[in-house]
């Protein structure tokens, strides 16, 4: 770990913020499995959950090679061009 | 001596704490394991604590991380020997050269501190220390041991651990928020997400360069220097050091930015208007004096870019104490429909000893022997003048007149607007080859050059901008036949001399809205302490 000084006026709490939380889904939602063992079973529960809830939703599966690594540039770009949403089923 | 010296906890070679509260009877002596001098020390040590230490408590804190159980079985010690993990005690402590011995009372008083080895001191020492517990003198063959050795210098000076150190002790003079980047954060790609950079790479502002940077001027780090727009943010000497240090600046540069961020946060150069307008204004600064060759800022070859560290990280510091301490980020309130490549940085020097005038700064009402740097808002150039055939005075300051009609666009005159002539070096030569050219005699011959009958400036199908055809109308013949100069006065034209000895081509900055509705040129004296 590395400590720097914060050279702004200390205005903005330094960390990475989470994005804008819209209150609503709509659009295209991506599902993104890590290829970790029984990932799939929860994102197709949320697919069946989001259908039958949110019927005028998209729903794209992606699945990244391996949860071992980042997310490849192409798959990110990917996830980004197509969708307004995504769910990432991390972890075990 | 009497001092009491710092408390310390410090852990032995089998992780044991060891709390010193200051007081004794205690012998400490800090060494280090590769230190010659230290090595001639080691046994003397040992012989004295079996001497005295049931009487007194022996204690050796060593600045050599893993090496320090070397020393300690190389001499075979059986008093605790203590890591000073970062040699944070040693900092503390405060000496220069281990070995560093200190022999402390009961009431924590030093009795008696020696660095280096002097055998007679250590000898005296040892019969102190007798006397003082009543045991028999410590059995050592003092004639064996060289009669002096100079030790070596602490390790806690090491730059890298010294600075580091000084950071941590100093905490209290850094009031910046310290941000953890995670080791497994990119430091250079952190800083773009958090939207610190001007577009390029960044030095990483950690403490001990901070330090560092603070160490170029006398002035307090909590001095407030400005408050600077548009979100009034505070521009301590401390905030403006951090963003010197990403710029890139030399500690000796510190002085130069902190005039500039002074210069810049006043009503009169208004760089609240400077950053907002959508006409791409930037900060041009000038700078005087003794500093320029102190420092290495450059007023010849390439003097308006690139290549040289003073001009390119200075001009730098003060954009981003702009963007990051005034909050005046690009599609926020930097609004310029362009950009302009000057918002990056732009910074040179006056080359007073080509320039057959008075420098800028004595111009301006400063002693020559000061320092000043003087900033311009400025929207357009460098913007070349060529002229390689002039050869009498008044024909070369024709055409530095003539090179100064694209200021806004040529067709509109009578401008209420600044602009900065640079004179290269060959063109001052020719300007001055029968003598003395002064530069209001300048300005006079670029306002006479220019002056165009108003009936030019009316609008018409080749131009809309100018003079509306109804007031035309108005004016009639006359009026429309009288000639208007480029500037509104002379005194919009500032001029200054840089460059190279070779090539006849003079430069020129544009100016944007000039005066109480825009921005004034200021001066302000370096403070260099």
């Amino acid at each position: 770990m590395t400590i720097i000084l914060d050279p702004t006026d200390e205005r903005v709490p330094v960390a990475r913020q989470i994005s804008e939380r819209s209150g609503s889904v709509q659009g295209v939602v991506g599902l993104l499995n890590i290829s970790k063992p029984r990932g799939n079973i929860l994102l197709d529960e949320l697919d069946r959950l989001l259908t039958e809830n949110a019927p005028g939703v998209e729903i794209r599966h992606y699945t990244k090679p391996t949860f071992a690594k980042p997310c490849p540039d192409t798959l990110r770009h990917q996830i980004r061009d197509e969708c307004d949403f995504l769910v990432e089923g991390l972890a075990d | 001596m009497s001092d009491r010296k710092p408390e310390f906890t410090l852990k032995d070679l089998q992780g044991a704490a060891h709390p010193f509260d200051g007081t004794g009877p205690a012998l400490v002596c800090f060494v280090k394991e590769d230190c010659e001098t230290c090595n001639i020390v080691g046994p003397v040590l040992q012989a004295l604590s079996q001497a005295y230490g049931d009487a007194v408590r022996f204690l050796v804190p060593g600045q050599s991380g893993e090496k320090n159980g070397d020393f300690a079985q190389r001499h075979g010690l059986t008093m605790p020997v203590l890591e000073d993990a970062g040699c944070k005690t040693s900092f503390d402590w405060d000496f220069e050269i281990v070995p560093a011995l200190y022999w402390i009372d009961e009431s924590g008083a030093v009795v008696t501190h020696f660095e280096g080895f002097v055998r007679d001191d250590w000898q005296a020492l040892s019969d102190q220390m007798a006397r003082a517990t009543g045991k028999a003198a410590a059995q050592i063959d003092w004639d064996s041991l060289p009669a002096w050795r100079p030790g070596c210098g602490s390790k806690h000076f090491d730059p890298e651990v010294y600075d580091a150190l000084r950071a941590e002790a100093e905490g209290s003079r850094l009031r910046a928020r310290m941000v953890e980047v995670a080791s497994g954060d990119d430091m250079a790609e952190f800083m773009f997400d958090q939207g610190f950079s001007d577009g390029l790479p960044l030095v990483p502002p950690t403490p001990e360069r901070v330090i560092r940077m603070l160490e170029g001027t006398h002035r307090d780090p909590q001095d407030v220097i400005a408050t600077v727009p548009p979100n009034m943010g505070i521009a301590t000497v401390e905030k403006i050091a951090i963003n010197a240090v990403m710029a890139g600046c030399k500690p000796e540069y510190l002085p130069v930015v902190i005039a500039a961020v002074e210069a810049v946060c006043t009503d009169e150069f208004n760089v609240h208007g400077v950053t907002a307008t959508t006409m791409g204004a930037a900060t041009v600064m000038v700078v005087n004096g003794p500093i320029v060759d102190k420092i290495g800022l450059n007023g010849g070859l390439g003097a308006l870019g690139a290549g040289n560290r003073a001009n390119a990280t200075i001009g730098r510091a003060l954009r981003l104490i702009i963007r990051n301490v005034g909050g005046a980020t690009t599609g926020g309130v930097e609004r310029s429909v362009l950009g302009n490549p000057m918002k990056y940085t732009m910074c040179f020097a006056e080359n007073e000893a080509a320039s057959p005038w008075e420098p800028l700064h004595v111009e301006r009402g400063f002693k020559a022997e000061d320092s000043v740097v003087t900033v311009f808002a400025m929207t357009g150039g460098p913007v070349h003048l060529v002229d390689q055939t002039s050869r009498r005075p008044d024909q070369i300051a024709g055409s530095l007149g003539q090179g100064l009609e694209g200021v806004f666009l040529p067709k509109m005159h009578n401008l209420p607007i600044d602009a900065l002539l640079v004179v290269c070096p060959e063109h001052i030569q020719t300007l001055t080859v029968d003598g003395p050219y002064s530069k209001d005699r300048l300005r006079d011959r670029i306002q006479e050059v220019t002056a165009r009958p108003l009936s030019e400036m009316v609008q018409d199908d080749h131009s809309g901008a100018g003079i509306p055809v109804a007031d035309a109308e108005r004016m009639g013949p006359e009026k429309l036949a009288q000639l208007a100069p480029k500037f509104a006065s002379k005194e919009y034209i500032h001029i200054v001399v840089a460059g190279g000895d070779a090539g006849k081509f003079s430069s020129a900055f544009h100016g944007w809205a000039t005066g109480e509705v825009g921005s004034i040129s200021v001066s302000r004296k370096i403070d260099l302490g």
